[in-house]
């Protein structure tokens, strides 16, 4: 069948739900959230009108929503779920059960400050706190991304066995409209097929067995080790399901760091998820301006792709790292990690840390100038100013 | 060991053994019994969620499983929510639950798993009406972490956080009746059961296997570690927990009460009796004991009038 797209013209959040549709998910188990509820809503209208086929679990809680997607997952099923800030910090403990016991639950959170105080806007730390879970994580762009990021998430967490968490930002994405192309259910199945798991808990042929289980000091570690190797198998599984995804559909994901105008830039802008639209923009603008400059926009944060980070930052002067989150006590955590992946190569670009963006402030092409003319400012000094500059601080 | 034929017949139990020997329990473990009679009642096809707790222990470390069935083990506080998503996955993918030939989901979970941490996502799976069963073993103390009181805890008992002292002892609050926090909920079937009446126990179990919807057994479980109780003596004081009123036997059927006293007659007996076998009463003076007697009293009068007003 040849790839004709559905457009729609859908919020982020409709795009999350109709891609749970098209990966044909079973279970379904969510607790409403602002600004996450619209994706559950309409996965409930979906089963009302009989267009899906997906036991609906409205749970008590988003412990008890993560639990059930666990159990669903552990019995057979495509689990998924949505949640957003405190819902996802409420869920932590849920996010080891389901990476260690090896189930590929795919969840989209739609990024949210964390409270107090009461911020339902964009704000990345909710899901950068779930960083040492053993999820993997997409942040999306925008709407489109955020389809196309549930359908590979799924078939990426199939393979590799770990649970996948597709990241878009509160409102700017989440309630914002926009065209989405949709993929045919015919070609979607074709890109993914049911999920074979990787142990059954209906399976009553084999040998009665038990999962999550206490294991002793004497096996423990090698759990630990195999999860690694997982997200270390997952790096090779991404890329080529997001060549896969290209090829089929036009749209290439084989990058986890998708480079933009980097090839000559002098320095390049870091970032994640919806604020990368704005900085790429911005690119196009500074580049007529006269500044060599590039965008790199971390698609997977985990696994954490050092090597092709690495490849980025041999060939520039300078990283401007945008972080929409802070780890209290340290830096911005894209920060923290972009500089630990390079402290033992040879790669020694100028970094400096921008926090924008908390809690929803707007971040916009003339934020990016201000930022680049400052940039362009340390590296020709030849040292930072600050390291961690908040940028928006009223002073 | 094959059972001869003519023995079977007279078994008032089934003679199928899924639990294994070599399974972790203390000695005279009252959960570790209660396991066995769910294998025997329910076999090979059922799947298990177990929260932390002493079972998790009893069930064996990895690779070991000494349940002859499927077993999740899941955090301490979800239960009834894992409950849940196993039962829709199984919707889902249209394989049979319940009934003679379906498949069991059982939750087996301690009383600080359900009556206290657990009781939000009990509450969940109660109401929401999942086909699955959810077995509260009633040790009466969160045994796992070292015996410490839950809300199912006795008034007067010893725990290691609510110690007897010279002057005082801490456990001030009489035993949280979760069964009636169930029953609340109006499900169709909700129960007590014993370790000491396994022939109750087992028709119980297959009443739930039986009746669609969500059923409850809250299962009377002596733990002699716990108790300070000699560890030959756990049926006998399951005995007189059920002889003394203490913790009556029971079902709520469809809206309707019943009493199932081996005795039914019979006057309960006094409370000490029930105590005396128990290091974790000794502090108890007689007036405490006296607070206790009123309230198992009180209490079985309440019962008794249920099953009168709705039998
Ligand atoms: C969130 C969380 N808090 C605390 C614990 C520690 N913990 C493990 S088992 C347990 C007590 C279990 O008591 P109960 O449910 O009564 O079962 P029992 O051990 O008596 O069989 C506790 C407190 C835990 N595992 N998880
Ligand atoms: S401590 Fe009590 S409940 Fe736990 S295994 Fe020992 S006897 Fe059983």
């Amino acid at each position: 069948m040849e790839y004709k797209p559905i457009r729609k013209v859908v919020s982020g959040n409709y795009a999350a739900a109709y891609a749970a549709l098209h990966a044909r998910v079973q279970v379904v188990a969510a607790y409403p959230i602002t600004p996450q509820t619209s994706i559950i809503e309409k996965i409930a209208e979906f089963i009302a009108n009989g267009e899906a086929d997906i036991q609906y679990v409205p749970v008590e809680s988003e412990h008890s929503a993560m639990a059930a997607c666990i159990g669903a997952s552990a019995a057979g099923a495509r689990a998924f779920t949505a949640t957003s800030a405190q819902g996802l910090a409420l869920m932590h403990e849920m996010l080891h059960w389901a990476s260690g016991a090896r189930l590929p639950i795919v969840m989209v959170d739609v990024n949210r400050a964390m409270a107090p105080p009461w911020s339902v806007w964009d704000d990345q730390t909710d899901s950068l706190a779930q960083r040492d879970t053993g999820w993997m994580q997409f942040y999306a762009e925008n709407n489109q991304e955020v389809y196309d990021g549930v359908l590979m998430a799924f078939k990426v967490a199939e393979t590799v066995n770990l649970p996948a968490m597709v990241v878009e930002s509160a409102f700017i994405l989440s309630h914002t409209y926009d065209v989405v192309e949709m993929i045919p259910q015919e070609l979607v199945d074709e890109f993914l097929p049911p999920r074979k798991p990787l142990y059954d808990l209906a399976d009553f042929e084999r040998e009665p067995f038990s999962v999550g289980s206490l294991a002793t000091p004497a096996d423990y570690y090698e759990f630990r080790y195999k999860i690694q190797k997982a997200m270390e198998e997952a790096k090779k599984v991404i890329k080529e399901v997001g060549r896969e995804f290209g090829e089929r559909f036009g749209r290439d994901y084989s990058q986890m760091i998708e480079t933009y105008r980097t090839d000559d830039a002098d320095f390049v802008f870091m970032g994640m998820g919806s604020l990368m639209g704005t900085v790429k923009e911005a690119v196009d603008i500074l580049r007529q301006e006269g500044y060599k400059v590039g965008a790199a926009k971390v698609r997977w944060f985990r696994p954490f792709p050092k090597e092709e980070l690495y490849e980025l930052a041999k060939n520039v002067d300078g990283i401007a790292v945008l972080d929409r989150n802070y780890s209290f006590g340290m830096e911005g955590i894209l920060f923290t990690e972009a500089k630990g992946a390079l402290y033992n190569t040879d790669a020694k670009p100028l970094m400096k840390n921008y926090i924008v963006g908390l809690g929803g402030r707007d971040f916009t092409v003339n934020d990016v100038r201000k930022i680049a003319e400052n940039m362009k400012a340390v590296i020709e000094k030849g040292e930072l100013d600050v390291e961690v500059d908040w940028y928006h601080l009223k002073r | 060991m094959e059972i001869p034929e003519q023995i079977k017949k007279k078994l008032t139990l089934p003679a199928e053994e899924h639990f294994y020997a070599g399974h972790t329990a203390c000695q005279g473990c009252g959960a570790a019994l209660g396991l066995r009679y769910v294998l025997k009642a329910y076999g090979r096809k059922t799947i298990f969620a177990i929260p932390a707790c002493c079972s998790t222990i009893i069930a064996g470390a990895w690779p070991y499983n000494t349940l002859g069935a499927n077993l999740f083990q899941t955090a301490f506080e979800t239960t009834g929510a894992v409950l849940g998503g196993i039962e829709a996955a199984l919707k889902a993918r249209g394989i049979k639950v319940k009934g003679e030939d379906g498949v069991m989901i059982v939750g087996w979970a301690g009383d600080g798993g359900t009556a206290d941490i657990g009781l939000q996502a009990l509450s969940g799976f109660l109401e929401r009406g999942h086909d699955a069963l959810y077995i509260m073993y009633d040790n009466e103390a969160y045994m796992n972490t070292g015996i410490q009181r839950s809300s199912s805890t006795p008034y007067g008992a010893w725990t290691t956080n609510t110690p007897g002292g010279k002057r005082h002892f801490l456990e001030k609050r009489h035993k949280k009746k979760v069964i009636d926090i169930v029953i609340a909920h109006e499900i169709p079937y909700a129960a007590t059961a014993s370790v000491a009446y396994p022939e109750d126990f087992i028709r119980k179990l297959k009443t739930a296997q039986k009746t669609p919807g969500p059923s409850f057994i809250q299962l009377f479980a002596p733990c002699p570690t716990g108790w300070r109780s000699p560890t030959d003596k756990s049926i006998e004081i399951a005995r007189l927990a059920v002889q003394t009123a203490y913790f009556p036997l029971f079902e709520y059927k469809e809206g309707k009460y019943r009493i199932n006293m081996p005795n039914p007659k019979k006057e309960p007996k006094p409370i000490e009796e029930f105590l005396k076998l128990q290091g974790r009463f000794k502090y108890m003076t007689k007036e405490d004991i006296q607070v206790l007697q009123e309230w198992v009293l009180r209490e079985w009068e309440k019962l008794k009038k249920l099953a009168e007003v709705f039998g």
